[in-house]
């Protein structure tokens, strides 16, 4: 069961690909939050990743910031391993932090099920939208920008006109 | 015979049986589709399904490329032309197994 709206952006201290830790902290003075459940090895996650990194670089002069976080069990889906992780971010020149969340803490305090899964934290860090990036696979069949009006609302002031979407995609890999 | 083999923890086999029986009723087709539900590592090996859905038409699977993969309970990958990443397999690699 995934975190509510309004809910406080859990704190998290992780490794990422960049040979750094990140905290929640150091995102303090980010306008915007985006923590998107994402792994190496998901179809899905690759459908959507062009438009995630799009979204991100679209955004960020504006202050808002992308994280993607990998907690899948590696020992039965070695393709999401650290070193793996580090080989896709690089290959695909990823505009956004992508951190290891080996012992899974962070996407159980989140409640994710599924990659990938978008949770918007607003300036402070409160949940407003919460589910999928936009409504298609397929990018030719996109209909509704689900993250990108979310993320233009909040940022013009307003609320967003859609708060919940379900997340297609693979599950998380528990251990 | 056309197979199906899927795992309950991909969403992508309804698309992709929906779109094989969409073709076989643009071919005149009615061949029943087998569907086979893996649910375990070791069935994923023994089955060698390297992934959901796995789609064979007489045991030769839509996508020999992949077919070799790591077999796991896991979301399949597919190319489709245009070099996009797909969950499913495209209406072409299908249309050419079926026909």
């Amino acid at each position: 069961m995934s975190i509510e709206l309004g809910s406080e952006a859990p704190f998290f201290e992780l490794p990422g690909v960049d040979g750094y830790d990140h905290s929640l902290d150091e995102y303090g003075d980010a306008t915007l939050l985006i923590l998107v459940q994402s792994c190496n090895h998901c179809p899905y996650v690759l459908a959507w990743e062009d438009r995630l990194m799009t979204v991100t670089r679209d955004h960020a002069f504006e202050g808002v910031r992308v994280v993607a976080i990998n907690s899948n069990d590696v020992s039965r889906y070695p393709e999401d391993s650290f070193e793996q992780m580090k080989v896709r971010a690089e290959k695909r020149g990823f505009p956004f932090d992508y951190l290891f969340d080996e012992d899974q803490s962070l996407a159980h305090a989140l409640g994710a099920e599924h990659t990938p899964e978008v949770f918007l934290f607003d300036e402070k860090r409160q949940l407003r939208y919460h589910g999928a990036i936009d409504d298609s696979r397929d990018e030719s069949a996109v209909t509704q920008n689900y993250l990108r009006d979310a993320i233009e609302a909040l940022l013009s002031g307003d609320e967003p006109l859609v708060t919940e979407t379900p997340a297609v995609g693979c599950t998380v890999k528990w251990k | 015979m056309i197979e199906l083999f899927y795992w309950q923890g991909c969403p992508s086999h309804p698309e992709a049986k929906s779109l094989i029986e969409q073709i076989l009723a643009e071919l005149g087709r009615d061949d029943e589709i087998v569907m086979t539900e893996v649910t375990s590592d070791q069935e994923a090996e023994r089955l060698r399904f390297p992934g959901s859905p796995t789609i064979r038409v007489d045991g030769r699977d839509v996508d020999p490329v992949g077919a070799s993969a790591r077999p796991a309970l896991t979301c399949r990958i597919y190319h489709l032309p245009d070099g996009r990443v797909s969950p499913i397999p495209s209406r072409e690699q299908l249309e050419a197994a079926l026909k």
